[in-house]
């Protein structure tokens, strides 16, 4: 990967004091995943360029840092570290360019306080979740002016369209240690990656390569979110094993859990992750997901259910607020994914929960395919968001689990009204990329009854949110019970 | 209390207890238990009040901790007896309610329970505890005990003991104790077996079916048992005839017979007991009034002495009237009997007045095949390897057996209605094939393979197989089979190869295999294609009744194509025609290549492989461009110059690697499948049966656009020249841009020998290893095969074992659980380059 400054400033050759890097001399730099070089490809009065060139090895960096890094790519020996300018150049200039970036110059303490004229090109920038709209986007308020090109995936296959990289160059009168450091700065943001473990002197690292620039940056919010990026990394590797070729690998790691946080983002971000669902208009609405599980505790409150398994639990939303009804004596959490009832466990803050609080609560995966005989004995069961994420000849089988298995007094389902779908103007396809379906209101309607009357339930219809007449509602819900009898 | 109620015997004396039982010591402390019991038994099967004490207290004699101690106790004596272990509880068990406790247990895991009381006088025990500086109790505590006891024998044989034998003096020194065989054991019989369902008096049809089977006047020449599974009499037109047959056989030794709920009720009422007169208990007393007496007599008695279920074959088969839930196989109680004789009912009455039961079958998850009757039904059915055999001859069915081991099913029709049903006959309860339960698969499992023994799943591989098998799985009822993982060869030490045919074919010969063939590997993804001639066949064969007529899937069970798959599956139906009737089958199961790998995997090509490729030919051109700029203005950059140009070159390379996999493919136009074997077919398992060459030779009969055959060449590895024609086919093969190929021993091999390795070629590897790999082969050289290499076996052996499964027509669950464990073990963190 490579980074080149060049400046018309006269003398340019002033560009090597403020480098600490001489011109005529070609200097190496050893980094834990390769080498570092700087040298000067032009060294003239009028135009003088720097150059950094980064090789890093991947084999090196798989073995060094094997498959837990932060980065999945950093696993892989099929890696653009190699090529593209990522946190690895960042980190790597940020060091070789201590001093400059500092804005120290012994030798010429005037220098470095100077704006002058300056050049910056990347050759390939990753520019994730934004390509080169991202990139005038952050570099132009601070300055710059922004030539970036779009890199094509592979000329052989021009219906695959456009890669993630950017050739970049950034012109302006500027001061170097600015521009260093926006450059590290604003690298690992529009690559969404870093190579190593965000901690929290992470946040001390940001604030002071942001003094004086980041404070009044328009997309200060955008910058800071994914410069502090977090991933959680254990459970992505053991199913990134299982992932094979062929899926969209982040779609497919991507747990229904998530579906929820999406949700709650009210704007902005939301949109660049999943498909998340749309929250309408400025005056904040509450978000679908609150609405949601109101609704769902009120309907477990109408039937009088004491004991309650959520099937499905995910991050245990649910969970947290039955564990706050006291009424209910006997709540279980159930998921498929481990990493879900990890996730669930930290956020109920299982470890420091009281004895009496624990004791009514019980948390394990299992599988709503499967029969199990753990979900039996509650007065009802909760599906909330649930039978989507099953492939339709998958349902029987679910079907057979819980109401001819578990059998509890009621079950309460709740769904996407697929027919809601229009009023969402920037969703394209269904709500959530693992949803395998979403039914309309007759389609639900015709699944629930077929099921109430093959397990002898009886079963009633509840709109949650905004029930548009021509559309019904976006979420719907059925309740079952047992042997009929009113709800 | 008097002696007279004991049977006092003259010395040797001998006693024999159950062989699976509880056996409870009662004596006061010093009587000399502990000693008595290590002269009988192992120190293992002897749980005693002492060495529990000290495990929960780290001092056998404080008494403060005995309801602890004695918790301990009943938790290792309940766990043995759940197990199947004889065990001997060494505590004084003095008092009534310390003895009902073991009583109790014994009761709850239905094993029976017999007291061996040793009655010593006070002073010797007194004189023995004086002599134990550990036990500093006094002589009151003897005196106590003592007095206890003398309470208890009295009324001790009523405290729920099937025997209770009392030693005195020189009787504890010298009695010999035998293990007694459960009656319900006979593991020691072999067969073959003929196992007959529901008599009901049908005399005539009992014949025709025993001459049917073979038998000549009750005595098969072949030496075969006929096994009956009780409810010989009542409603039909000859109760009489029917058990001087049975009765017959079973005293000349060629027949076995359980208790039916009929015989039951019938010696009931022969006794002269109170019972109701119903279903057809009114014939066979009519009859019988009119045999005679003497027969009468016996014929009760035979019935009398009928027990509840009997376990046959090395415990691989269980007969019960009405079947037997694991738990209860062996047993022995009133439960267990209860069970066998009327099944496990669930107390409701259905419209018909009948009782109302519960299919214990559907949740049988037993290593041994049941064989039951007792409720009639149309048509015999396997339900999780149990099966019933009443079709309700009397009510104008069939009178049916079963051949056993060869589980043939061979039945007479009814020569008239003898008897006219209470309620109709059913066919059996409609059972759902694809209940599978979280049992089958959570856990630290042990998966029992025929080909590499025992294989250990672990918990958290499980765990997450779950998710993937739950989350994007196909219908498990499809999922018959995931390939194995397929290690390469030892590494290659020749210049600018990682991996070559030689250290394959070396690999091989060293273990002892004469003859390889070398495929093709084909530039797709792995998938498994489920086939069946008809949407009849897949519901009979997989139990997949909405139409579908098969199944492509990946390598980690996921279905290839949303909307397409109905398409490519009736595809390859047509193309595989030839092979239904060549083969005897109506469905297949067939490993393959499903062509191109974009068709799957063009998100990952684009996201990974195309990324990589346009940012490396984007930056190299200018890193070129900038150190020959430097090098012209002579700095001394010669070397980093040259290493870019060579990576530039290198990545034109890796561009060209994985464009060879991408072709456009809309709808099924350009897709293909390149099958390399048959898995199974129609009653075998063709993978483990047949040699590769038969496989490539039936798969050659496939002539169709969408199947693209496997090229491959065979090798004898004795053959200097034979092998060299390999390695250079493989030459040509991949530097033409191939993938590779796969060496397989023609003949399936014994023993820890690779089914397969893979031999990638030298440009594939870019791929794999990134652009610059060839930089350095000197690092990638150090790889560790082991892993790959024992997990590949394991696999292979799940594979196999899940394919013999299925051709044997094992339930769901049993198919699914060495599928599930494929599953689990691809989660075990494996250098994913291998």
């Amino acid at each position: 990967m490579l980074l080149t400054i060049s400046t018309t400033h006269r003398p340019a050759t002033d560009l090597g004091f403020l480098l600490h890097k001489h011109p005529d001399k070609v200097q190496e730099f050893s980094q834990s995943f390769g080498t570092a070089q700087v040298f000067y490809p032009e060294a003239g009065d009028e135009r003088c360029t720097a150059a950094l060139l980064l090789d890093v090895d991947p084999i090196r960096l798989v073995r060094s840092r094997g498959a837990s890094s932060p980065d999945f790519s950093l696993g892989q020996y099929v890696n653009d570290r190699p090529y593209a300018a990522s946190s690895l150049l960042a980190s790597a200039m940020a060091e070789v360019f201590r001093t400059a970036r500092a804005g120290r110059c012994a030798a010429r303490p005037e220098l470095p306080e100077q704006a002058i004229p300056l050049e910056i090109s990347l050759p390939a920038l990753p520019c994730r979740h934004g390509g080169v709209e991202l990139a005038h986007r952050l570099f132009e308020p601070l300055g710059w002016q922004v030539e970036a090109a779009a890199v094509p995936l592979d000329e052989g296959f021009p219906e695959w369209g456009n890669s993630r990289y950017v050739r970049l160059t950034l012109r302006g009168e500027v001061r170097l240690a600015d521009a260093l450091n926006h450059l590290y700065v604003l690298l690992p943001v529009l690559d969404d990656a870093k190579h190593y473990w965000v901690a929290s002197d992470e946040v001390d690292k940001l604030i002071r390569a942001g003094e004086g620039w980041l404070a009044a940056h328009p997309d200060r919010g955008l910058i800071t979110r994914r410069y502090l990026n977090r991933r959680t990394a254990l459970t992505r590797a053991a199913l990134a094993r299982l992932a094979e070729v062929g899926d969209d690998l982040e779609d497919a790691l991507e747990p229904p859990v998530e579906e929820e946080t999406a949700e709650a983002t009210p704007d902005g971000e939301a949109a660049e992750g999943s498909g998340g669902e749309p929250t309408g208009e400025s005056d904040r609405p509450t978000p679908l997901n609150v609405l949601r599980r109101e609704a769902v505790l009120a309907a477990l409150d109408d039937v009088g259910a004491r004991t309650v398994i959520d099937l499905g639990c995910g991050s245990g939303q649910l969970v947290n607020a039955l564990l706050a009804n006291k009424t209910i004596t006997k709540i279980a959490g159930v998921d498929v994914s481990a990493h879900a009832l990890t996730l669930a466990a930290r956020k109920l803050k299982l470890d420091r929960m009281s004895d009496a609080r624990r004791a009514r609560l019980d948390l394990f995966q299992g599988s709503l395919t499967y029969g199990d005989s753990r979900f039996a004995g509650y007065d009802a069961a909760v599906l909330m968001e649930v039978v989507e994420h099953l492939d339709p000849p998958r349902l029987p089988a679910l079907e057979r689990v819980v109401f001819g298995g578990a059998k509890p007094g009621h079950v309460i389902v709740t769904t996407p009204n697929a027919e809601y779908n229009v009023r969402y103007e920037t969703l394209t396809g269904m709500r959530h990329p693992d949803h395998r379906f979403e039914w309309t209101r007759a389609e639900f309607r015709h699944w629930a009854a077929a099921v109430a009357a093959r397990y002898g339930y009886q079963v009633d219809y509840r709109p949650v949110g905004e029930d548009d007449p021509e559309l019904g509602p976006p979420t719907q819900m059925a309740i079952f019970t047992a042997g009929g009898g009113d709800v | 209390m008097s002696d007279k109620t004991l049977n006092e015997q003259p010395t040797p004396r001998q006693i024999g207890v159950p062989a699976m039982s509880l056996i409870v010591l009662v004596g006061v402390s010093g009587s000399g238990k502990s000693t008595f019991a290590r002269k009988h038994f192992h120190p293992t099967q002897v749980i005693s009040s002492d060495f529990c004490r000290g495990l929960v207290a780290d001092d056998e004699n404080d008494q403060s901790a005995t309801p602890d101690a004695f918790d301990v106790l009943h938790y290792i004596v309940g766990t043995r007896l759940r197990r199947g272990l004889l065990t001997v509880v060494d505590a004084t068990s003095v008092q009534f309610q310390a003895r009902q406790q073991l009583v109790e247990l014994a009761k709850a895991h239905n094993v029976l329970v017999d007291a061996i009381v040793l009655d010593v006088p006070e002073e010797v025990a007194i004189e023995r505890n004086s002599t134990r500086p550990d036990r500093d109790f006094g002589p009151h505590v003897i005196t106590r005990q003592r007095k206890d006891l003398r309470r208890s024998l009295g009324k001790i044989s009523r405290d729920g003991f099937r025997r209770v034998h009392v030693l005195r003096g020189d009787e504890i020194d010298n009695v010999t104790i035998t293990l007694e065989p459960a009656w319900t054991d006979l593991k020691h019989l072999t067969g073959p077996f003929d196992i007959i369902g529901d008599v009901h008096g049908c005399a005539a049809e009992l014949e025709t079916l025993l001459t049917t089977l073979g038998y000549v006047d009750g005595r098969h020449p072949q030496g075969r048992t006929a096994v009956f599974v009780g409810d010989l009499v009542d409603r039909g037109p000859d109760t009489p005839g029917v058990l001087r047959r049975v009765m017959g056989m079973v005293e000349a030794g060629t027949a076995l017979c359980v208790c039916g709920n009929h015989e039951q009720k019938l010696v009931r009422a022969l006794n002269g007991r109170k019972v109701r007169v119903a279903h057809g208990l009114e014939e066979s007393l009519t009859q019988l009034a009119e045999a005679d007496p003497a027969f009468v007599a016996a014929a009760k008695t035979f019935m009398d002495g009928l027990i509840s279920h009997y376990q046959l074959d090395d415990g691989k088969l269980v007969v019960a009237h009405a079947g037997l839930k694991e738990p209860f196989h062996g047993r022995a109680s009133a439960r267990v009997r209860a069970f066998a004789l009327y099944g496990d009912t669930t107390g409701e009455t259905d419209e018909y007045g009948l009782p109302v039961r519960y299919p214990w079958a559907e949740d049988y998850r037993g290593r041994a095949m049941v064989v039951y009757g007792h409720t009639p039904t149309t048509e015999p059915e396997w339900i999780n390897n149990t099966i019933c055999l009443d079709t309700g001859v009397v009510f104008g069915g069939r009178l049916t057996a079963l051949r056993y081991p060869e589980r043939e099913l061979i039945s007479v029709p009814a020569e008239r209605v003898w008897y006219e049903p209470t309620r109709p006959l059913a066919p059996a309860r409609q059972r759902d094939p694809a209940a599978l339960d979280i049992g089958d698969v959570r856990g630290n499992r042990f998966v029992e393979t025929r080909f590499a023994g025992t294989i250990r799943v672990r918990e958290e591989n499980a765990a997450a197989a779950l998710e993937i098998m739950s989350r994007f799985a196909v219908d498990p009822r499809w999922l018959v089979y995931l390939p194995p993982t397929m290690a390469p060869p030892e590494t290659s030490q020749l210049d600018g190869y990682l991996e070559h045919p030689a250290e394959a074919f070396a690999e091989f010969a060293a273990a002892g295999v004469t003859r390889v063939v070398c495929e093709e590997k084909h530039m797709g993804s792995r998938a498994v294609a489920v086939l069946a001639r008809t949407p009849e066949a897949a519901e009979k064969r997989f139990g997949v009744a909405d139409g579908s007529t098969g199944m492509v899937y990946t390598r980690t069970g996921r279905p290839f194509f949303d909307t397409l798959t109905t398409e490519l599956v009736d595809g390859l139906r047509a193309a595989v025609a030839p092979l239904w009737a060549e083969l005897g089958t109506d469905w297949l199961v067939l490993d393959g290549e499903l062509l191109p790998w974009s068709a799957k995997a063009e998100s990952l090509i684009r996201s990974q492989y195309a990324s990589v490729g346009a940012a490396a030919r984007t930056a190299l051109p200018e890193v070129v461009t900038a150190l020959e700029a430097a090098a012209g203005r002579g700095l001394d950059v010669g070397l980093t110059l040259d290493r870019a140009r060579r990576r530039l070159d290198n990545a034109a390379r890796f561009r060209d690697a994985y464009a060879r996999y991408c072709w456009p493919v809309s709808g099924l136009e350009g897709v293909r499948f390149a099958p390399f074997q048959i898995l199974a077919a129609e009653g075998r398992a063709t993978a483990v049966r047949h040699p590769h060459d038969w496989h490539l030779d039936q798969l050659a009969r496939i002539d169709a656009p969408l199947v693209q055959p496997t090229r491959h060449v065979y090798v004898d590895l004795g053959s200097v020249e034979s092998r060299q024609h390999a390695v250079d086919w493989w030459e040509e093969l991949t530097s033409a841009g191939g993938e590779g190929m796969v060496v397989k021993p023609v003949e399936r091999p014994e023993g820890r020998v690779q089914p397969g390795v893979k031999v990638r070629g030298r440009e594939y590897l870019r791929i794999i290893y990134g652009p610059d790999y060839t930089e350095s082969l000197d690092v990638l050289r150090r790889r560790f095969l082991g892993r790959k290499r024992s997990l590949a076996l394991r696999e292979h052996a799940l594979g196999l074992e899940a394919l013999a499964r299925l051709a044997d027509g094992e339930p769901l669950w049993r198919v699914h659980e060495p599928v599930f464990a494929v599953l689990a073990m691809e989660s075990e963190p494996v250098d994913p380059r291998l």
